[in-house]
């Protein structure tokens, strides 16, 4: 029975040694748990004011179309209790169809794509619904370890109406060969919860003589209570 | 029934196509009368710089930006001090932490010098040791505000989980 189930652990391993960069990034000692009223503080709200046109087609950014598998991602953000959060801003930013981020620091030999910046944003409408149009991210090297490569990922970045419901994360696309090589993919320890990282193809989606098309619903928790605070210590 | 979280990932090296496309760190405008300079230094466990970026709200005004950070590591804001908050809070910035080799941001509080009162006063800061307390409090410099952010070691930053 589903009930009897352990639920989805959805935490990451901040202290994880596959990711070479955590050994002195994550935060050491133990979180100090705040009063459960800080749950219920509100964030930022972001208007239209935040967004330009082609926002959220990254195909249409620039005077040429980019070189690349052109993709639908679309999909609801939603609370942790399946209500859809209205009007909230989401940021997207990706390689282009070779591997290749379009930033000084990546030294990747794989070409850029004049016509693609990698960049988009926009808010959910009122059923709390997005949706994005752009290419394929295509899968790169990294220095973590030898032979390292990261799986085709698009990063995303969310606001909800709560502040303690902030989420930076990264969707990627289904059966990837790369996933049980990829430190940061795996850092999610509960295989159910790497699973909800991961969109589904969906032929309902994708347009005829144009676009494959991929689903992919985004819930905020609302950060989770770590080690409690030791009042002796 | 609760639907399980979308789990957080790192914001990796190239935040900053996606979250830097424009200059966001002026909660306040910088001719404001009230403005200060807030700035600091991200660090790692060896004291190195991390690159990697800071949000900062203060819930009150209902203020908000953000700044990456440099090659030394630093970040630069304009905010101006928030009033304090209902039972006893003391003014403060809610301040989430990201970066490269970081899979989750991390949630921190500034608070202000010049509220030694407000401060002692105040729930969250004064259930900490002494020393933990130290790292939650901006210095004054030079007319301006500096928060270091340290993610580890004997002087690290506290940071906080939401209870529920």
């Amino acid at each position: 029975m589903a009930q009897t189930e352990r639920p989805v652990d959805s935490e990451v391993e901040v202290d994880w040694p596959d990711y070479r960069s955590t050994r002195l990034r994550h935060p050491a000692r133990p979180l100090v748990v705040l009063p459960g009223r800080f749950a219920d503080l509100e964030g930022p709200v972001f208007g239209d004011d935040a967004l330009e046109p082609h926002d959220d087609d990254l195909t249409r950014q620039h005077d040429g179309e980019p070189l690349g598998e052109r993709i639908i991602v679309q999909g609801r953000l939603l609370d942790d209790e399946g209500r859809p959060i209205r009007k909230a801003l989401i940021e997207i930013w990706q390689a282009n169809a070779a591997g290749r981020y379009r930033h000084d620091g990546d030294r990747h030999p794989a070409p850029l794509d004049p016509s693609f910046g990698g960049a988009g944003r926009r808010l959910t409408d009122d059923e709390g619904r997005y949706r994005f149009v752009t290419v394929k991210p295509g899968a790169y090297p990294w220095g973590n370890h030898e032979n390292a490569w990261r799986p085709a990922h698009i990063h995303f970045s969310l606001f909800g109406r709560l502040f303690a419901q902030r989420l930076v994360t990264q969707m990627y696309f289904p059966g990837d060969p790369l996933f049980e090589f990829d430190p940061i993919f795996q850092s999610v320890r509960d295989p159910r919860a790497r699973e909800l990282m991961v969109a589904s193809f969906d032929l309902g989606v994708t347009q005829p003589e144009w676009a494959l098309g991929y689903t992919w619903d985004i819930v905020l928790g609302r950060g989770r209570a770590a080690t409690p605070l030791d009042p002796d210590a | 029934m609760t639907l399980p979280a979308t789990p957080s990932q790192t914001v990796g090296p190239y935040y900053a196509i996606g979250l830097s496309r424009r200059s966001e760190n002026e909660l306040v405008p910088p001719s404001d009368a009230a403005a200060v300079t807030l700035s600091g230094r991200l660090l790692d466990g060896e004291g190195d710089p991390i690159d990697g970026m800071i949000e900062v709200w203060d819930a009150v005004s209902a203020r908000w930006g953000r700044s990456g950070t440099d090659a030394e590591g630093r970040f630069s804001f304009a905010v101006a001090k928030p009033s304090g908050g209902a039972d006893g809070q003391a003014p403060r910035l809610d301040v989430h932490v990201f970066a490269r080799g970081l899979l989750k941001h991390q949630l921190t509080r500034i608070y202000f010098p010049d509220e030694a009162e407000a401060n002692a006063a105040d729930p969250v800061l004064s259930s900490l040791p002494e020393e933990q307390r130290q790292t939650l409090v901006a210095e004054t410099e030079e007319g301006a505000l500096r928060f270091d952010i340290r993610m580890q070691g004997g002087r690290a930053t506290v940071f906080f989980a939401v209870g529920s």
